[in-house]
């Protein structure tokens, strides 16, 4: 503080160097400032007896602030308080939002990580009672590969195309019309989509079956947006130099787009569908809709309940018991995991397959 | 390309040939492909409206209370007597308080990741919240109801005590645990953060960089800056982020489903159990439900379709609109 002092004692004799340079707080003193506001703050808590460590965070964080504001209005002015306070706004947000995200990742893997073993991974619910520890996840994996890969299988293609004509033929009405349902699409909950498939099924049959086949259709429908999306905006990048040259060349158009524009544009198509593939892995509402859950091992997705990831969480959690707990927290482990490894792979992909002079 | 291939001296005096485009099979099938699956998602989106109202009907005609402002949902009494009063009431207030908490905090990180971090670290950041928003929501159920409750009976009880009288944060019981319509309401607000604050910085990561140069060349404080150039261009973006995050909060299933305890009263007090949502009644409702029992879900579900097709399709409208005023990021 003995700088700025002086410099406040020195600007009274106008110096022709310091008219361009206002005052200016050392930069230590948000430090200085956040020591002396965790000082008052735990005298006030430990004072006034507040249990809570988080009050005495908060009340911290208001001290420091306030102080902030107060020092550096008083020194630099008040349009500089105010960046100050602005400031540490963005940054509370910020430590504000992580806390919780951070105790998410935490607990998860805290919790699971006990749970999940050989045995937690190959075995199903089959015999197991939910009060009883024992019993794994074997079922619910093999429920959600088959529906998220059929559900992939059934939503890769169309979503592909649909980008295709947006981008390659897509003129007039029509693709205007497409894309703003696309968008639209893409904001459909996932529990809408369950019962789409379920009225579906009751106008065409009259009953629905429960299976893993109807869970793969709701999954595609939420998916089919996101590769459209993600897809489309691969496409656009591809430069028109590519087409141009190869249609001067005499290519039909189709042989150029499946030639010239998507072999480009692979790396982040494929980007695209794994993510999309992450997100509807972790969908549980159109599962317990129309799959409905279940104990045993089914391979079959066409016909009888299957079980899946998350839909075994929420199972889990229903049942209510320490044991069925902790197999939930296990299970969300290994979604988690699966869903992270998918999310990491994409951008490994993407960030190999990058176009290297695409001028970003 | 045989056909049209031009004759190395054509005669001058010939008619003008008409350019012939050649269109082959091959060109065809891929072209109709294409467009097919285009008109497929919008034959899907129809059926799914058409779909839904045929069995919605089917059971509203049979409904015995009013079907928007009947309170409780006894689908399997005879006479049949449902509502969805508690049910957009619910949804509504979870989504707003989901939205407040959660679009400043957004807000905030994107900024954060933009314009304060260093480079490096933002870009960590911002990798990092990209993964979270792909984290299943059946996990933010999970942690919600077995960490964040516990974690929420003393701010429910602070709240209790020194604005109870607001009304909205009295609790009736103080010793009931806060599976409440407030407590879902922050659980929705940590998992729409991400998509909210994904969206924003890539908003505000395109406003030019001259706007802003200009206003530091003024002499304007970080703060300035972002108040006089970045924010009022990144406006509407930010704005249809939300939304896109309030249609997010609106469908969600079984986080709401986990952590709250469903009852059918409507009340102002937001920290009383009880409560509920669309998503969360036809989850709760389904397993016991009779065919009856599900039209009348569906009639419910209709109602959600309803209200997030109108929420994401004016999301649209609006970052459709930018991009035609703004021709600065083109």
């Amino acid at each position: 503080m003995t700088d700025t002092v002086m410099d406040a004692t020195s600007s009274a004799v106008p110096a022709p160097s310091s008219l361009l340079a206002s005052r200016r707080l050392p930069r230590w003193t948000p430090l200085a400032v956040a020591v002396i506001a965790i000082g008052v703050a735990v005298g006030i808590g430990a004072g006034a007896g507040l249990s809570s460590h988080i009050q005495w965070g908060l009340i911290a964080l208001a001290l420091f602030v306030l102080g902030n504001y107060a020092v550096t209005a008083r020194v630099e002015g008040r349009r500089q308080a105010k960046d100050k306070v602005a400031t540490s706004l963005v940054w509370s947000a910020f430590i504000l939002a992580v806390l919780p995200l951070y105790s998410l990742i935490e607990t998860t893997i805290k919790k699971g990580a006990g749970v999940v073993n050989g045995t937690f991974l190959t075995h199903s619910m089959n015999n197991v009672l939910t009060i009883e520890p024992g019993g794994g996840v074997y079922h619910a994996i093999i429920g959600t590969l088959e529906q998220v890969g059929i559900a992939g299988a059934i939503a890769t293609p169309i979503g592909i195309f649909t980008a295709i004509y947006l981008v390659e033929y897509g003129k007039g009405r029509l693709a205007t019309v497409v894309t703003f349902f696309v968008d639209v699409m893409t904001g459909i909950p996932s529990i809408v989509s369950g019962l789409f498939i379920l009225s579906l099924w009751f106008v065409l049959l009259g009953h629905a079956p429960h299976s893993g086949f109807p869970g793969s259709l709701a999954l595609a429908i939420l998916m089919t947006p996101i590769v459209v999306r993600s897809t489309e905006e691969m496409l656009k990048l591809v430069p028109n130099e590519l087409r141009e040259a190869s249609l001067a060349l005499g290519v039909p158009k189709w042989r150029t787009i499946t030639k010239v524009v998507v072999p480009t544009a692979i790396g982040g198509i494929t980007t695209g569908v794994m993510l999309a593939l992450a997100r509807i892995a972790g969908e549980s509402a159109p599962i317990a809709l129309l799959v409905f859950g279940s104990n045993v091992i089914n391979t079959n997705p066409f016909s009888g309940p299957q079980s899946s990831l998350p839909y075994y969480i929420y199972e889990q959690y229903v049942s209510g018991s320490t044991a069925s707990y902790s197999r939930a927290w296990g299970a969300a482990l290994v979604l988690i995991a699966f869903v992270m490894i998918l999310n990491l792979l994409a951008r490994a992909i993407a960030w190999w397959k990058a176009p290297k002079h695409s001028g970003r | 390309m045989t056909s049209t291939a031009p004759s190395t001296a054509p005669p001058p005096t010939a008619p003008p040939r008409k350019a012939r485009t050649v269109t082959r099979p091959g060109d065809r099938i891929f072209a109709g492909m294409s467009t097919g699956s285009g008109v497929l998602l919008l034959v899907v989106m129809a059926a799914i409206a058409v779909f839904l109202t045929v069995r919605a009907v089917h059971a509203i005609a049979k409904d015995h209370g009013n079907f928007l402002t009947t309170f409780e949902w006894n689908a399997a009494l005879t006479p049949p007597k449902f509502g969805v009063a508690v049910l957009a009431y619910g949804t509504a207030v979870s989504s707003i308080i989901a939205m407040v908490i959660a679009v400043p905090i957004a807000v905030g990180i994107a900024l954060f990741i933009t314009h304060y971090a260093p480079r490096k670290v933002g870009g960590a950041i911002a990798f990092v919240v990209d993964l979270l928003a792909a984290v299943p929501s059946i996990i933010y159920g999970l942690w919600g109801a077995l960490f964040l409750v516990p974690h929420l009976s003393g701010l429910n009880l602070w709240l209790d005590k020194y604005f109870g009288w607001t009304v909205i944060f009295d609790k009736s019981d103080p010793n009931s645990s806060p599976r409440s319509l407030f407590t879902v309401g922050i659980l929705l607000a940590i998992m729409i953060l991400p998509i909210i604050t994904n969206v924003s910085r890539e908003v505000i990561r395109q406003v030019p960089r001259m706007h802003q140069e200009a206003a530091l060349a003024l002499g304007a404080t970080r703060w300035e800056v972002i108040r006089m150039s970045v924010l009022p261009f990144a406006r509407s973006g930010i704005i249809s982020a939300s939304m896109l995050g309030l249609g997010r909060a609106l469908g969600e299933t079984m986080a709401v489903a986990t952590v709250l305890s469903a009852n059918s009263e409507l009340s102002a007090h937001l920290l009383d159990i009880g409560g509920g949502t669309f998503s969360q009644n036809i989850v709760a409702k389904f397993g016991e439900a009779t065919d009856f029992g599900r039209d009348a879900l569906i009639a419910s579900g209709l109602v959600l379709f309803v209200i997030t097709l109108v929420v994401n399709g004016a999301a649209r409208v609006i970052i459709a609109r930018r991009k035609e005023y703004s021709g600065a990021n083109a």
